[in-house]
Order: structure tokens, then C-alpha cells, then sequence
């Protein structure tokens, strides 16, 4: 059954729609990320503009991480005052990508950029999570692997600014926060994701929070940001669709409930290299699709169609 | 406009809506408004009428006009990228050809250019100043990519006729039609020339949800991005509450 979607003016099938929201939804509550970073470049596989794809994408993830949030913070696992200043970076960061944004569109280039970024961003990430799962697996087999340090002091402990977060139990600057919210709200911004996928490992590693707040935190600001991000692409480049981002809501919430019962039942390592197969995978389509000589030489970007 | 120009001279100046005649020619549309709903898949339009004594027919449905971009690509540092632009102003954003034999039995190339009968005579004028082969690689290109995407029709579709005086031929629309004022051209056509013609309007449009989603999401973008976020919070609210108890 077609459905024919007003701001991206394509009719497609609601079943195909549900799906990818009910698949990307899965691997999102398996992994406890948005699962923008598979939602975007789906939606522009099957025809979907890539400026509508990225904007919706967006929107959807609103609602997706208010769904997510209530969840954790049910548990007790979501740090406010962590989650708020990643937000005041993340706030101006999506201002300044979706002026990018719009500034790329205007060159005619903003496809190239958004699959660029997936290519360098996923490749990257998936390479460094691989070696990490990896060496989590093989430590696990030899108990008598000498275990890494608990805390190390790097130059990021001399900014100014030194807050304490009660919750994660730290003491850091919050210009770590705010600079972290600032590079993923900008990312966010061009290329549809909520930046759960950077958040994340970024909170663990950089940030040192305790691994039980990441999701929860990550998901509360990312709800602020994609909030945003829905309200200045609606405003200036209008391509966001409410009745595709809705549709791909409905599939990707029945979704989540089956892959966060799923994730459960795999251990962590385990489940991040499978992460990372699967981000490397992506990466590597997309990158074929840059190097590959084109179908066709000519293009006549959407917005100018008519 | 110098179409429009051309038809007066000829003293066939456009007649009312709906069902129209000219000199030995009659013709109408099965419907004048193409209506874009929600389940909208594509549309097909029946053009039929009549003439007296033997001739030929051709038909040319143009859509709104408007500039178009059309980007080459290039490989930069191992990567395709879009490398150069050209800017046509004022291109139809819909275009196809029905004709009773093909155009080149039927019709003068003459005839055809002053016309604009065919996608090769189309006028392709550049917004900034570029040399006339660049320009014409690409207009070539641009006919080409819009005929992949479905809104330049590939030939000709074949007009038939039931016995010497009748005639129908389906114009087909795929679901990414552009929307806007369409015009349909008739022609009549003996010894290779246009002797009468007549033209007839057709409106594509969104209708009801769709049409009030778009018009809003354009005309009152910041209310419309407000109850988009509003929408999906709420979505997600309920979505969480019957796992509240998990």
C-alpha cells in the first residue's frame, strides 16, 4: 500500500516505511543508540530526498528519545546536570550545522558533504569499536590480562571551569561537555542523527561517566537537540515530513521494545563488535557509492526539480 | 510569452476551459485536475476529440515552467563530486509529445522548432553567460535525466484513431509529477504544417491532508516545525507507557 508523503513528494510503500522504522528501532534498542546513522542513509536508498531524509530523520528521533528517556529515567539513570550542559553546546552547535547546512544545499554539494561525513564519521568509529570489542573478547579468555588504569590525568584535567556532577560522580570542566554537545549538535544538524553513536563512546571514554548513566543522559540532550534541529530545518530549508518521520516513529517504537529485550541477552563486548561490523558495513557502502563511477553524470538536485 | 504569441498570429488564441474548438479540430481532456492524495500513485489523462477530413494530430502537455540546475560530476581526489552547474531558466517542469505517426513523418523540422514540438526543440536558455557546445551538453543532459526521472516523456505517445475522424491517446503521470498550472497543446497538422490548433488547461494539485501538511509546512514553517516536535514527544510519551511496568 503506497502513501504518498506531502513535503518529500514521493508516494512509498507505508509497509517499507514501518519496517525500516521497526528495523532501525531493533538495532536501536539492541545497541542503545538512535540508529540515525542506518535511518538516513535507508531512507535515501529508497528514494527519499537526502535533505528530507536528513530533517525527518531528526524528527523522528524526538520522539524516539523521549520514548528512550522515560525508560532509563525510570531507573535512575539519567544525570541531569550532565545532560543539560552537553545541551547548551549542543543547542549552538545545531545552529551553526544547519547553517551548513543550508549553506551547502545552495552550492549543490550538500549530498556529497552528508555522505562524507557518514564515511569518515562511521569509518572511523566502527574501526576504533572494532579494536576495542575485540581486545574486550580476547582480555575475557586470558584472566590474567593485566586490566587498563581507572584514571589517567590528561591536559583535559587543567581546563578551568571545574564542576562537579554529582550523579557521575565527577569533577571535571564543564567545557568538556559543552565542547563534546557542540561538535555532535553540529553533526546532528547535517546529517540526521541524533549522535547517540559519537555521544556515547565520547561520554565513556573521554568524559569518564559511569557506563549505566551514557544512554540516558546521551538521549536527554539528544532530545533537546533534534528538537532543534526539526525547528530550524522546518524554518529554513522546509523539508522536514511529519507523516514520515510519524510513520517510521510507529514502526521504530514496537522496534526498540523487541531489540532492548533481545540486547539483554548478549553480553556488552559481544554486542559492540557486532556494532561495529555492522557501522563498518555501512561505511563501506557509502564509500563504494563515492569512488564508484556514476550511473549518470548528471544530476538535477531535487529542490530544483519542481 | 512567445508561444502564446505564435498561437495569435495563427488566430487561434486560447479558448475557455474545458472542451474547445478551431478550425476542423475538437478536443477535450477526461479531466482537467489531477488531485494528489494521499494514496496517489500516478495519474493517467485521456485526451480525446475529433476533426474533419484526413490530417494529423499532435499534443504537447507542458508543465509549470521553472529554473532548473543541472550539475555534472566530476572525479575530485578520487571522489565523484558535482563539479560544475548550468542554470536554465524558465524549463517546463513536465513535458510529453503524443503524435497520430511519427513526429518526423508529420511534421517539418520547421514547423517543430517554431512550435517547440519535442524535447529537442526546446528553448534552453542558460541564466549566466556559458559557450553555446557547453550549454548544449548540457540541455541534452538535462532532456536525458528528466526523462529518467519520468516528467520528460521518452518518445511519443501514439495517437489513435477510430475510423478517419476520431482520435484518444492516455498521458501518463508519475507520482513525483510536479504540481502546478499544466497547459495541453493540440495541434492539427496536413503536409508537414501546423494549419489549426486549440489549447486546453489541466491542473495538478495537492488535495486535502496533503495539500494542508504542504501549504502549512511552507507558508507557516515555524508553527508547522512546533507541532512536528510536539507530535513526535507526544508519540513517544505513549509509546512508553504500556512498557512502564517493564
Amino acid at each position: 500500500m503506497d502513501v504518498y508523503l506531502p513535503v518529500a513528494e514521493v508516494s512509498l510503500d507505508i509497509f517499507v516505511l514501518l519496517g525500516i522504522g521497526a528495523a532501525v528501532g531493533f538495532l536501536s534498542g539492541v545497541f542503545g543508540v538512535g540508529g540515525g546513522f542506518l535511518l538516513t542513509p535507508l531512507l535515501i536508498f529508497i528514494g527519499v530526498p537526502p535533505t528530507v531524509a536528513v530533517a525527518s530523520s531528526a524528527n523522528q528521533l524526538v520522539g524516539a528519545s523521549v520514548s528512550g528517556v522515560l525508560a532509563h529515567w525510570r531507573r535512575g539513570h539519567v544525570d541531569f546536570k550532565m545532560g543539560f550542559t552537553l545541551l547548551m553546546g549542543g543547542l549552538a552547535g545545531s545552529v551553526l550545522g544547519v547553517w551548513l547546512f543550508t549553506l551547502f544545499a545552495r552550492l549543490g554539494q550538500i549530498e556529497l558533504v552528508i555522505s562524507l561525513c557518514y564515511v569518515v564519521l562511521l569509518g572511523v568509529l566502527g574501526t576504533m569499536m572494532g579494536i576495542e570489542s575485540a581486545r574486550a573478547i580476547l582480555r575475557r579468555r586470558q584472566p590474567g590480562a593485566a586490566r587498563r588504569k581507572l584514571h589517567r590525568h590528561t591536559w583535559m584535567h587543567g581546563l578551568p571551569l571545574k564542576t562537579r556532577f554529582r550523579k557521575s560522580q565527577l569533577y571535571i570542566s564543564a567545557l568538556l561537555p559543552i565542547g563534546l554537545g557542540f561538535v555532535v549538535g553540529m553533526l546532528s544538524a547535517v546529517m540526521g542523527i541524533g549522535g547517540g553513536f559519537l555521544m556515547v563512546p565520547a561520554m565513556i571514554y573521554t568524559l569518564g561517566m559511569p557506563t549505566s548513566m551514557v544512554p540516558g543522559t546521551s538521549l536527554l540532550q539528544i532530545i533537546f537537540v533534534a528538537a532543534n534541529v526539526t525547528m530550524l530545518q522546518a524554518y529554513t530549508s522546509h523539508t522536514v515530513d511529519a507523516v514520515l518521520a510519524l510513520l517510521l516513529l510507529v514502526g521504530g517504537v514496537i522496534g526498540a521494545q523487541f531489540g532492548t529485550r533481545f540486547g539483554t541477552r548478549l553480553r556488552g563486548e559481544q554486542l559492540r563488535f557486532l556494532l561495529a561490523v555492522l557501522v563498518l558495513a555501512v561505511a563501506a557502502k557509502l564509500a563504494r557509492d563515492l569512488t564508484l563511477h556514476p550511473a549518470d553524470l548528471f544530476v538535477i538536485p531535487t529542490d530544483t526539480r519542481g | 510569452m512567445t508561444r502564446w504569441a505564435c498561437l495569435a498570429l495563427l488566430g487561434l488564441s486560447a479558448l475557455s476551459p474545458g472542451a474547445a474548438r478551431a478550425d476542423g479540430l475538437v478536443a477535450d481532456l477526461s479531466s482537467h485536475l489531477i488531485a494528489i492524495t494521499t494514496g496517489f500513485t500516478g495519474a493517467s489523462v485521456v485526451l480525446f476529440g475529433a476533426i474533419e477530413g484526413p490530417a494529423d494530430v499532435i499534443a504537447v502537455v507542458r508543465g509549470p515552467e521553472r529554473d532548473v540546475t543541472i550539475w555534472r560530476k566530476d572525479k575530485i581526489a578520487g571522489i565523484w563530486a558535482n563539479a560544475e552547474s548550468v542554470t536554465f531558466a524558465s524549463m517546463p517542469s513536465f513535458y510529453a509529445v503524443a503524435a497520430s505517426r511519427p513526429l518526423p513523418d508529420v511534421l517539418s523540422p520547421a514547423s517543430a522548432a517554431l512550435y517547440r514540438i519535442g524535447t529537442g526543440n526546446l528553448r534552453f536558455d542558460p541564466k549566466s553567460p556559458t559557450a553555446p557546445d557547453r550549454a548544449r551538453l548540457f540541455a541534452d543532459a538535462l532532456v536525458e535525466t528528466q526523462k529518467r526521472a519520468g516528467v520528460f516523456s521518452a518518445g511519443h505517445e501514439k495517437i489513435a484513431f477510430l475510423g478517419d475522424r476520431l482520435f484518444r491517446t492516455t498521458f501518463s503521470f508519475p507520482a513525483n509529477v510536479p504540481t502546478g498550472n499544466y497547459l495541453v497543446e493540440i495541434f492539427l497538422v496536413r503536409d508537414k504544417d501546423v494549419v489549426g490548433g486549440q489549447t486546453t488547461p489541466l491542473v495538478v494539485s495537492k488535495v486535502g491532508v496533503d495539500a494542508a501538511v504542504f501549504d502549512f509546512a511552507r507558508g507557516n514553517s515555524l508553527a508547522y516545525g512546533a507541532i512536528a516536535v510536539v507530535t513526535a514527544v507526544m508519540a513517544g510519551w505513549l509509546a512508553s507507557l504500556p512498557f512502564r511496568n517493564t
